[in-house]
């Protein structure tokens, strides 16, 4: 089958005070329609910056596409023009943000919002989108659309306002929803809510997700596989499950050890939870010719220090960069 | 419960119309706004009802008010005072409002493209800007009237010439801290035109300030046209409050009434509009509101 969107070798640079970092290295992907593909990794290690280069929307003047491509159904994004840019935005690729209580315009209300895409891109008119985002803040189960569609987003709760970006997002139906940390300013039962919300409706409209996260449980539960990027770098690729049960990278390791577990009786004994030492290494040094996670990982020997490990690929659809991915286990 | 949520429902209000709300409750910003309206009824429906050519002499000159029926006096020419007061008032409101209009129109243009488009654009833009600020205004303005002409539409371009870069200023200003924002990028991620996101995603969310700042405009409008009239750069064939001021200076000792009279109606007019301005600029910063 045909690949949705196909990423190949892309590098995106940022001009910064000390010259030009590489914040994307090197990457490629997948994504086949329907499918749900989970990026996951530490802030500042390039998932944002990889959705904002999908939608074609790096920060001005200071982050470029330098090499590579991404393909959309087969058409090449990184040579589209603007014009062409915006009917594929909000369209047939489509983004929710990070914080829903900023990601609304504080001066419409929710139905001028989401109806305001509905006419772009599909032309309806004032009435039909106006009924259309009624019957959109159902399918996002907010109760009362009816009343609510004429609400401005102040009035709305963090989790009801993430509803509605949901419903922008998913208004036009599009091929391809990209959700940038969807839940992380959201409370947790507020974001098993959201999880569900996305995972349904993406089933019911098979638009393909990438969900950028640091939340392995929301991995785990969302998503078919999984890209694990560190300093801007693929570090391990592959089945969900498979990575969960063996990851093939130190820093998978290290990140999945991360997550708390909850007992059921708090008398058994706890185990530590471990933690990945040191931090993710500054722009500048993005794009020496060694392992970045080397000063990080426990395993490290010169050969880390001094060449970037290749990506090794495993036959069952594994695939890690690391030069010690065989003895992982 | 249930009660409660309809009724948070049915109070559903956009946030201009909130301000409008804060509005209501600051009295003086209300009586401000009513003298006001009652100056603007005065200069539009007055010359209807005290029906009398101001440039006509009726009486002795520099009689003093309440003399034979002239409430307010007469002129070193001996024309009535009250007549050209009220058809002075048309020409002061008129000034101060065109010139606030074209001064807001040339700032939030020049401020929206240069906070929007950054780079090389903001560049020039910011550096004409600067250019127009630190011209002397009451000497630029001067020149302006003097070369071309003292029409009352030169008169609104040499105002609004000299003041729009405090408009442009504030707008960039708003569209730097606003282009930054969430919802702009949501927007841009939704495939919204450079166009809309400039007039309809942010120009309404960077509109407070420039509301306020225009309000002030148009006191400062006033004040400016009666300093450019004071100075004769004026229409000789329309009565301004300034020129009244202007042509009876020399007299001030002799009959002081005469340059009292229209001196008081520009500081009422203008202490009405800054007592507006200053109760809008309660009502729409969110941080003076009290909740």
């Amino acid at each position: 089958m045909k690949p949705l969107l196909k990423v190949d070798n892309l590098r995106i640079e940022l001009t910064t005070r000390d010259g030009v970092a590489p914040v994307i290295d090197d990457l490629s992907l997948q994504l086949n329609a329907g499918e749900t593909l989970s990026f996951v990794g530490e802030s500042g290690c390039g998932k944002s910056m990889t959705a904002l280069a999908l939608m074609g929307l790096l920060p001005e003047g200071v982050g470029r596409v330098a090499s590579g491509q991404i393909l959309f159904d087969g058409e090449d994004l990184t040579q589209a023009s603007d014009a062409r840019m915006r009917e594929i935005r909000g369209n047939e690729i489509s983004m929710i943000f990070q914080e829903p209580m900023t990601s609304l315009n504080p001066v419409y209300t929710i139905g001028e919002q989401i109806a305001e895409v509905l006419r772009r891109h599909q032309n309806l008119s004032r009435q039909a989108a106006w009924n259309k985002a009624i019957e959109l803040l159902d399918a996002v189960r907010i109760p009362n659309p009816g009343a609510r569609v004429s609400d401005y987003p102040h009035q709305m709760s963090g989790g009801q306002r993430q509803r509605v970006m949901i419903a922008i997002a998913l208004a036009c139906e599009p091929k391809i929803l990209i959700a940038d940390e969807p839940t992380t300013a959201l409370d947790v039962t507020v974001q098993a809510q959201i999880f569900d919300l996305l995972r349904d409706l993406g089933r019911e409209l098979g638009t393909a997700t990438i969900l950028i996260t640091h939340d392995m449980g929301a991995v785990a539960d969302m998503a078919e596989r999984m890209i694990v990027m560190y300093a801007g770098r693929k570090a391990e690729a592959g089945p969900v499950e498979q990575i969960i049960e063996h990851p093939r990278h130190p820093y998978t390791k290290g990140l999945i050890s991360c997550v708390p577990h909850l007992m059921a009786t708090l008398t058994e004994e706890r185990p530590e939870l471990t933690e990945v030492p040191g931090i993710v290494p500054s722009l500048r040094d993005f794009g020496r010719d060694q392992c970045l996670f080397a000063s990080r990982c426990d395993r490290a020997d010169d050969k880390c220090k001094t060449s970037r490990p290749p990506e090794i690929e495993f036959e069952n659809e594994q695939s890690s960069a690391c030069w010690q991915a065989e003895q992982l286990r | 419960m249930s009660t409660e949520l309809e009724h948070a429902v049915e109070t559903a209000r956009s946030p201009f119309a909130e301000a409008f709300e804060m509005f209501r409750k600051n009295h003086l910003a209300v009586a401000g706004l009513i003298l006001l309206i009652v100056i603007i009824l005065a200069g539009l429906f007055g010359p209807y009802i005290y029906v009398a050519d101001p440039f006509d002499m009726v009486w002795a000159p520099f009689s003093p008010p309440g003399e034979e029926g002239y409430l307010l006096g007469t002129d070193y020419l001996g024309r009535d005072l009250l007549a050209m007061l009220i058809h002075g008032a048309r020409v002061s409101i008129l000034i101060g409002l065109s010139a606030a209009f074209l001064t807001v129109f040339i700032g939030i243009t020049v401020g929206a493209l240069a906070g929007f488009y950054r780079g090389l654009t903001e560049e020039i833009l910011m550096r004409i800007t600067e250019f127009f600020q630190v011209l002397p205004t009451l000497l630029f303005s001067m020149v302006i009237v003097a070369l071309f002409g003292a029409s009352l539409p030169m008169i609104t371009l040499a105002i609004g010439l000299v003041s729009w870069p405090s408009v442009a200023r504030i707008t960039r200003a708003e569209f730097l801290r606003i282009r930054e924002l969430e919802y702009v990028t949501a927007a841009r991620a939704c495939g919204v035109s450079n166009a809309k996101l400039i007039f309809k995603v942010i120009l309404p969310n960077a509109l407070p300030p420039i509301i306020v700042q225009a309000a002030l405009m148009v006191g400062s409008a006033i004040l400016f046209e009666a300093g450019l009239s004071f100075l004769g750069l004026t229409d000789p064939n329309v009565v301004s409050w300034g020129q009244i001021i202007g042509s009876n200076r020399e007299y001030i000792l002799d009959a002081s009434f005469t340059v009292t009279v229209p001196g008081l109606a520009i500081f009422v007019t203008v202490l009405a509009i800054s007592l507006v301005g200053d109760g809008l600029n309660d009502a729409l910063n969110p941080k003076l509101r009290q909740r």
